[in-house]
């Protein structure tokens, strides 16, 4: 139990197959805890059970002392909760700026009647918004981009795009599900960067991740996942060393 | 800062709308204003399909259905003697809270789901409207009232009266048309669209989707709704044909015509359109048109052509 983000017995079937079986680990606030395991043991489930776009067969999810067990994604995010997804998911036709204001919703208010009739009230909040996300992009280096649609920007640019719309409203908790996938080694470099200053800016963040020298560089725990089941959890270099890591990750299966 | 962009298709509309009734005083043709009077109330009921359809990416096939609605409502309370202002609210709030009945279970499905379900809601609509000895069965209503607004001004279609009921309903249009713009911009109008695009992804921002189609879902039935009663007391009357699916898949037509996601294009086809098919240029290919026109569309353009203003850039003022 940290009391941050507590996960316990959490359960999830698909049909005959124990995608996740019975995971039990928790997560320190101001920390990088990283989820690792090879293909199909369960990690991305994990975490769509943990944002809510999946709903578990058993166990509990208890966030800052509230049991979010089973709730839908939105009201997640409204806790804070946070997340970028493994293939890129953002609104292809809505420019750049759009998209991250998006990720201001939860912070936001103005309903919509007041934004048909352009209430003073909600045109200083898209004033808001606009400037805190123009400062998102301009950080990720996209400021030059902001009006196209973000459909036509590269494939690295849209993940930037992505995390920012993450993390414009000041996320609790962040959930990057495989950040590095589709990235070039210069962008892995410099994600691996962003994500460390990240926590050390006082971010929490919890990561599903393939690529282990991004892992390994930057995670405080490390929880490992084989088959659905968690079978190791410690720092990097205990995990290291641990004999049912190195003989799933170098033995029998390929990873 | 005002995103003047976004509202030059408004001043374009405005321009044009002003023009017309110029042009048809200079050629004495000014019968034309009674059809494009018409076609203003119909694409009216278009535009509010272009939020649904365009921007929130939701399908509605019984978009005729709330057209009936407001209008038979707004018929026979009229009739019945109520002030045909409080008729017309009455007609709204009606379809506003079908709208919001039909819409909670229904758009919970996609896709084609959705749109056999508001298929199935509009056959109903229509068939009630058939049915109903008290809605006139296959005669509709008629000798509906005319539509007091203020003092002279009045909804109908009296000669003396044409042009001033043209400039009626362009201005309700130009109005609805800047209330549309202005969500488009707006935090409730950006989640909409963040649900055409990624709706895993919206849901994941704390967009509470299933709340936001049923905004957009009301939305659309309440612009039917309007445009249905203003009609209903311009013409003097209603009918069933107002209700049938052959009307929900016209306003589809225009919407898909008009770019999808684009409100203007929406207008323009729209009144061109209705005017066309009013002044009986379609003959008896007048249905035809219309489905021949989808068919075309979703060959060459499913996703709806840009034939207006780049909307891809309209949003600016960035400082």
């Amino acid at each position: 139990m940290s009391g941050f983000l507590d996960i316990a017995g959490l359960g999830k079937s698909f049909g005959g197959l124990r995608a996740v079986d019975g995971v039990t680990f928790s997560m320190e606030e101001n920390a990088i805890h990283a989820v690792i395991g090879p293909n199909g043991a369960g990690k991305t489930t994990l975490f769509n059970l943990i944002a809510g776009s999946i709903k578990c067969d058993s166990g509990t999810v208890v966030f800052c002392g509230e049991d979010v067990t089973g709730q839908p994604p939105f009201k997640i995010a409204e806790r804070g909760i946070f997340r970028t997804f493994q293939a890129v998911r953002l609104s292809p036709r809505m420019s750049a700026l759009e998209n991250v204001m998006l990720g201001m919703h939860v912070k936001t208010k103005s309903g919509t009647l007041e934004g048909m009739l352009s209430l003073p009230s909600s045109r200083r909040e898209e004033k808001m918004m606009t400037s805190v996300a123009m400062a998102a992009l301009e950080d990720m280096a996209l400021a030059r981009e902001a009006e196209m649609p973000v459909g036509s920007l590269s494939f690295g640019s849209q993940r930037m795009v992505e995390l920012a719309r993450a993390l414009v409203s000041g996320p609790r908790l962040l959930l990057l599900d495989e950040p590095a996938s589709g990235l070039n080694m210069r962008e892995t470099k410099e994600l691996t960067e962003r994500i460390g200053r990240l926590r050390d800016r006082g971010l929490s963040i919890l990561l599903v991740e393939h690529d282990m020298s991004l892992v390994m560089e930057i995670s405080d725990t490390l929880t490992v996942l084989n088959f659905g089941r968690k079978i190791a959890e410690g720092t990097p270099k205990e995990i290291q060393q641990n004999p049912d890591v190195i003989r799933i990750y170098l033995g029998e299966d390929d990873a | 800062m005002m995103k003047i962009r976004a509202y030059i298709p408004l001043f374009i509309f405005i321009f044009i709308s002003a023009l017309i009734p110029v042009l048809t005083g200079m050629f004495q043709a000014n019968f034309f204003l009674t059809q494009l009077t018409m076609s203003a109330y119909y694409a009216l009921a278009a535009l509010g399909l272009c939020l649904l359809l365009g921007y929130a990416g939701q399908i509605s096939l019984g978009q005729a259905g709330f057209f009936a609605i407001g209008g038979y409502m707004s018929a026979m309370l009229s009739k019945a003697g109520l002030d045909p202002r409080l008729a017309f609210i009455a007609a709204v709030l009606a379809a506003a809270l079908t709208a919001f009945l039909i819409g909670m279970p229904v758009l919970r499905l996609k896709g084609h789901y959705l749109a056999m379900a508001t298929l199935g809601f509009g056959v109903v609509i229509e068939k009630v409207v058939r049915g109903l000895p008290v809605l006139g069965g296959a005669d509709g209503l008629p000798n509906v009232p005319a539509f007091t607004i203020i003092g002279a001004l009045r909804i109908t279609g009296g000669k003396s009266e044409r042009l001033a009921n043209y400039l009626i309903a362009f201005v309700i249009l130009a109005v609805c048309l800047t209330l549309m713009i202005n969500l488009l911009s707006s935090r409730s109008g950006r989640a909409l669209r963040a649900l055409h695009g990624n709706e895993e992804a919206a849901a994941a921002m704390g967009v509470n989707t299933a709340r936001a189609k049923l905004v957009a879902f009301v939305i659309a039935a309440v612009c039917a709704a309007v445009a249905g009663s203003l009609l209903t007391h311009f013409n003097g009357s209603i009918g069933p044909g107002e209700a049938g699916t052959m009307k929900s898949i016209r306003y589809l037509s225009i919407v898909a015509v008009g770019g999808l996601s684009n409100f203007t294009g929406t207008l323009a086809v729209g009144i061109l359109l209705n005017f066309l098919s009013l002044r009986g240029v379609f003959g008896i290919y007048d249905d035809a048109v219309f489905g021949a026109i989808l068919v075309v569309v979703m060959l060459l353009a499913p996703n709806g052509f840009s034939l207006s203003l780049p909307k891809r850039r309209k949003k600016e003022g960035v400082k």
